[in-house]
């Protein structure tokens, strides 16, 4: 479907990708539209463009994560730059090095672009302070995951042509989750109506502050959306027993297709993956028709091309 | 500003390419046409219409975005917000006998990129290279195959080709 | 050869005598030896004038809530840094509190503390001593020994006495001293892992949040004690930061409830929203809450709910304040800059006036630690600090004595100027001394 071009003689200036509280709709759109021209390159029989050649681009993951690894280390290698990996568990007890000796330790070491996953909100932002390196956030605490959400707004322009008006449900773990807040800013900047849905237990405080809507009822909402992003569940993030048990959650808020039923019949069904199978999405739906997580996957690719490319090409003009 | 080729020597001007084009590839049943964005790309589509109706075949076109490909990318020195678009070709390019379309030669860098762009995505059994004007100024031994017309103009002036597709007529001016 | 000092022309200030006016003040060997106008005839040879026209003449300032960091963390400051900071910020008496490492929980502990502050000698050092052994909550400590060596109080700060057993037993105990017993109110099951005020900022920064209702519970539930038992026992809430807490305190005053509560610059001055850029400068226990909170806080200093005025000095390094906002300490080190800081919040919109400041952070707390201080009557001690009410300044934390930098407040420009702070008679700070010789090198 063809997409609208609003963006044309739009300038980017940004080095550093941190959120996406902080960019206008008009940068949010740009990085699409760039995006859109990166999507070819990954179905070549040779999947590389040169325009990052030369270029060293470090993968500063401090969290387990597979999945945007994998994607950002594909993206920076279509982009010919070179890739090196920097995968570290923290602990918070070991008095290891800290974020800021590590990372200046590896800009000594002539590095270009940091793409920073973090189990600290902010720890984006306290690099892009202090190292002159570009700073891709790949996630941040519970802060933001703009790639993430970046993606998901890419995959739902490609398949409904425009965010303007559409309704969507974000499901799941929204206090604990950094996904649902890039989403809700990326997703309302570009015209959407969002929907928090969850148990209270799992919604941050002062949620009403926030420009979505809330709702603890998926049953209620479901009839509405036409898109529901079902969050994943994350035991390791949550602490504590915010619902007594898997079964009860899922019995809420899993996307069951007896649920789907009742959704409207070109719903788009995501998810952030990877999925828990029969706990937020059962599998006949995350297979069926209506869903697009494989496509977010590939999406997620020619995403972040087009951000890494974005901030080198801002770094560039400013040195 | 002064125009230099108005709508209808545009149109001559094609139709004539075009019957060099088809005269040199009669025997080429594997002729495909690939303009360069963004002006290159309408006027590919004109030269693969026109070529298909003179040689009574389908010609397949497509088009090319250079930017990813542009030697001035990460230049600090040229502020320009670099649009990078699609690039579409439909076609698998391995084997094929290549128009590469481009609006104007100037330094011939373009044109470099776009063999760079496209040797990228297969390797066709030829490239030649045809653009609607061609002046002095060459800074990469490039040479067009077709050329439209030769524009004498000096080292500081622009041309500017203007297509019915995207702008509002069809004209050659020099700024 | 005596020690003999004074102070002219100064409009002297000392609530608990109801002393307001143009006077001078005599100091004879450490001890204040007379109030009023001294005149030319006061003027002696031998003895040090100081005039003091257009400043305000006060009793020395007691800030009873410090962290000197000794033992332990000398690194972040020491008892003599510290102590010089205290001087330059016009305290001439401090109370430390005792979550160094070791805590300070037995006699031994209070009196190496003294030792080190009679050493550095600056200011008064003080100590509260741990409500428990260890700071752990579990066992009392030795109070009674600590309260004869000096102690001028108890307070397990940086955490609260989770256990609402031990903190009665705590309590009971310590009315046989007639000490006060202070309380970092907060429940820490409660607290969770929060680094920063739960709300919106908290919220759209994706940090975990600190509920104000885990210090407003554990409050609530030691006034509960405190009525129960009804012991001759005084308590006092450290660095209350809700309007929840305010509410709670100005109920149990009304109730007769023996209870005093401090609050701190930065729960006076500073909103949640300053975490945006993740600074862990801002990061500090209670942290920085809402406005409604700040203007709680504000109302209940005029409304004389909240008794003292402290600045929590908490000093650290900035290797660890460079960490993550998730996992740098919690604190910040004012104490240079308090009183214009206190004046900035307080004074400038209007709430108090200079006499009402002077109380709150003299007299009141004077009285609270239970020394006789804070007050300029005949034969008192001779502390005195100088303010120049008038002068502007901007905050430079390279100017800081202290060891550490962990300041907010950098760049700020503030009214009101420690010009000079006197300890027992001697000059221990000077400011004119220090700003001649910086005219004089800048020749």
């Amino acid at each position: 479907m063809a997409l609208k071009r609003k963006s044309r003689h739009f300038n980017w200036t940004r080095k550093h990708l941190l959120g996406l509280r902080e960019l206008s709709e008009e940068e949010i759109t740009f990085i699409l539209d760039t995006a859109r021209g990166f999507e070819e390159i990954s179905k070549r029989s040779v999947k590389k463009a040169p325009p990052l050649r030369g270029k060293v681009v470090v993968n500063l993951f401090f969290e387990d994560s597979t999945r945007t690894r994998n994607s950002f280390t594909l993206a920076a290698q279509r982009l010919s730059a070179d890739v090196v990996e920097f995968t570290k568990k923290l602990s918070s007890v070991s008095k290891g090095e800290t974020l800021l000796d590590t990372a200046r330790n590896l800009e000594a070491l002539g590095i270009d672009i940091v793409v920073i996953r973090h189990e600290a909100a902010g720890a984006p932002k306290l690099l892009a302070r202090n190292i002159n390196a570009c700073v891709v956030n790949a996630g941040d605490g519970y802060c933001e995951h703009p790639t993430q959400a970046l993606l998901d707004t890419y995959t739902i322009r490609r398949k409904r042509g425009t965010l303007e008006g559409l309704k969507i449900a974000i499901v799941g773990d929204i206090a604990h989750s950094r996904v649902a807040r890039s989403d809700m800013w990326a997703m309302t900047k570009l015209g959407a109506e969002v929907t928090f849905v969850g148990p209270p237990t799992l919604m941050p405080a002062e949620v009403s502050r926030l420009p979505v809507k809330v709702s603890y009822s998926l049953d209620e909402v479901i009839e509405h959306v036409d898109v529901v992003n079902m969050l994943r569940i994350q035991f390791e993030r949550m602490g504590g027993n915010p619902f007594p048990s898997v079964r009860e959650y899922s019995h809420y808020f899993g996307l069951t297709a007896e649920r789907m039923k009742r959704a409207k019949p070109d719903i788009t069904v995501m998810h952030p993956g990877p999925i828990n199978r029969g706990l937020e999405v059962e599998s006949e739906v995350a297979d069926g028709p209506n869903s697009v997580i494989l496509q977010q996957v590939t999406n997620g690719v020619a995403v972040r091309m087009a951000v890494l490319f974005l901030v080198n090409h801002a770094a560039a003009q400013r040195a | 500003m002064k125009t230099i080729l108005d709508s209808e020597q545009v149109g001559r001007i094609l139709d004539d390419m075009c019957s060099r084009i088809a005269a040199d590839t009669r025997s080429k049943p594997n002729v495909a046409v690939i303009g360069v964005r963004s002006r290159g790309e309408q006027l590919g589509e004109r030269l693969a219409m026109c070529l298909a109706g003179k040689l009574g075949r389908e010609v397949p076109s497509g088009t090319l975005d250079i930017t990813l490909y542009r030697d001035d990318l990460n230049s600090p020195q040229s502020h320009w917000q670099p649009q990078v678009r699609t690039t579409e070709i439909g076609f698998d390019i391995d084997d094929k006998f290549i128009i590469l379309v481009d609006d104007v030669l100037f330094t011939g860098r373009s044109t470099r990129a776009a063999m760079d762009a496209l040797i990228d995505l297969g390797r066709p059994e030829a490239i030649r290279l045809a653009v609607l004007v061609e002046r002095a100024g060459r800074e990469f031994p490039i040479q067009a195959d077709y050329v439209g017309y030769h524009a004498d103009v000096k080292g500081d002036e622009r041309i500017r080709v203007r297509l019915v597709e995207c702008d509002d007529k069809d004209e050659v001016v020099v700024e | 050869m005596g020690n003999e000092l004074l102070i002219r022309n100064g409009r002297v200030i000392d609530p608990a005598n109801g002393v307001d006016g143009i006077c001078d003040v005599l100091i004879l060997d450490g001890k204040v030896a007379a109030v009023g106008r001294v005149g030319d005839a006061g003027a002696k040879p031998g003895r040090r004038i100081i005039d003091a026209a257009g400043k305000l003449v006060v009793p020395g300032l007691i800030d009873m809530h410090v962290h000197f960091r000794e033992p332990g963390d000398d690194e972040e400051e020491t008892i003599a840094s510290g102590s010089a900071a205290a001087v330059a910020g016009g305290f001439t008496s401090v109370v430390c509190m005792p979550n160094t490492k070791p805590a300070i929980d037995n006699e031994t502990h209070v009196e190496y503390i003294h030792r080190k502050g009679r050493q550095a000698r600056k200011t008064h050092v003080y100590t509260m001593g741990a409500i428990t052994k260890g700071r752990e909550g579990v066992e009392l400590a030795e109070m009674g020994f600590m309260a004869e060596a000096g102690a001028v109080g108890f307070t397990d700060d940086g955490s609260g006495v989770q256990d609402a057993s031990v903190m009665r037993r705590a309590l009971k105990y310590a009315a046989m001293f007639d000490q006060v017993v202070a309380q970092h109110c907060e429940d820490r099951a409660y607290a969770g892992q929060g680094v920063m005020n739960a709300g919106y900022y908290a919220t759209i920064l994706g940090l975990p949040g600190l509920d104000g209702l885990a210090e407003e519970a554990m409050l609530w539930r030691d006034i509960q004690l405190l009525k129960k038992s009804r012991l001759p026992v005084r308590y006092h809430a450290q660095h209350i930061s809700t309007a929840g807490a305010v509410e709670i305190v100005r109920a149990a005053k009304a109730q007769g409830v023996p209870i005093t509560c401090e609050a701190t610059p930065h729960h006076l001055l500073l909103t949640d929203d300053c975490c945006a850029e993740y600074d862990t400068n801002y990061k500090v226990n209670p942290p920085i809450r809402g406005a409604a909170d700040v203007e709680a806080l504000r109302q209940a200093v005029r409304d004389g709910v909240i008794d003292v005025l402290a600045s929590d000095h908490a000093p650290h390094l900035q290797s660890e304040k460079e960490l993550e906002f998730l996992t740098a300490p919690f604190g910040i080190a004012a104490m240079e800059c308090a009183l214009s800081l206190y004046v900035k919040a307080l004074i400038e919109p209007g709430l108090l006036d200079w006499p009402a400041l002077i109380r709150l952070m003299a007299a009141n707390p004077g009285r609270i630690i239970g020394v006789d201080k804070g007050a300029l009557g005949i034969g008192k001690q001779g502390d005195v600090t100088i303010i120049d009410p008038d002068a502007r300044y901007t905050i430079d934390v390279n100017t800081f004595r202290s060891k550490s930098r962990n300041c907010p407040y950098h760049g700020w420009k503030v009214r009101a100027k420690v010009e000079m702070t006197i300890v027992g008679g001697e000059v221990r700070f000077d400011n004119r001394r220090i700003e001649n010789r910086a005219q004089t090198l800048d020749r």
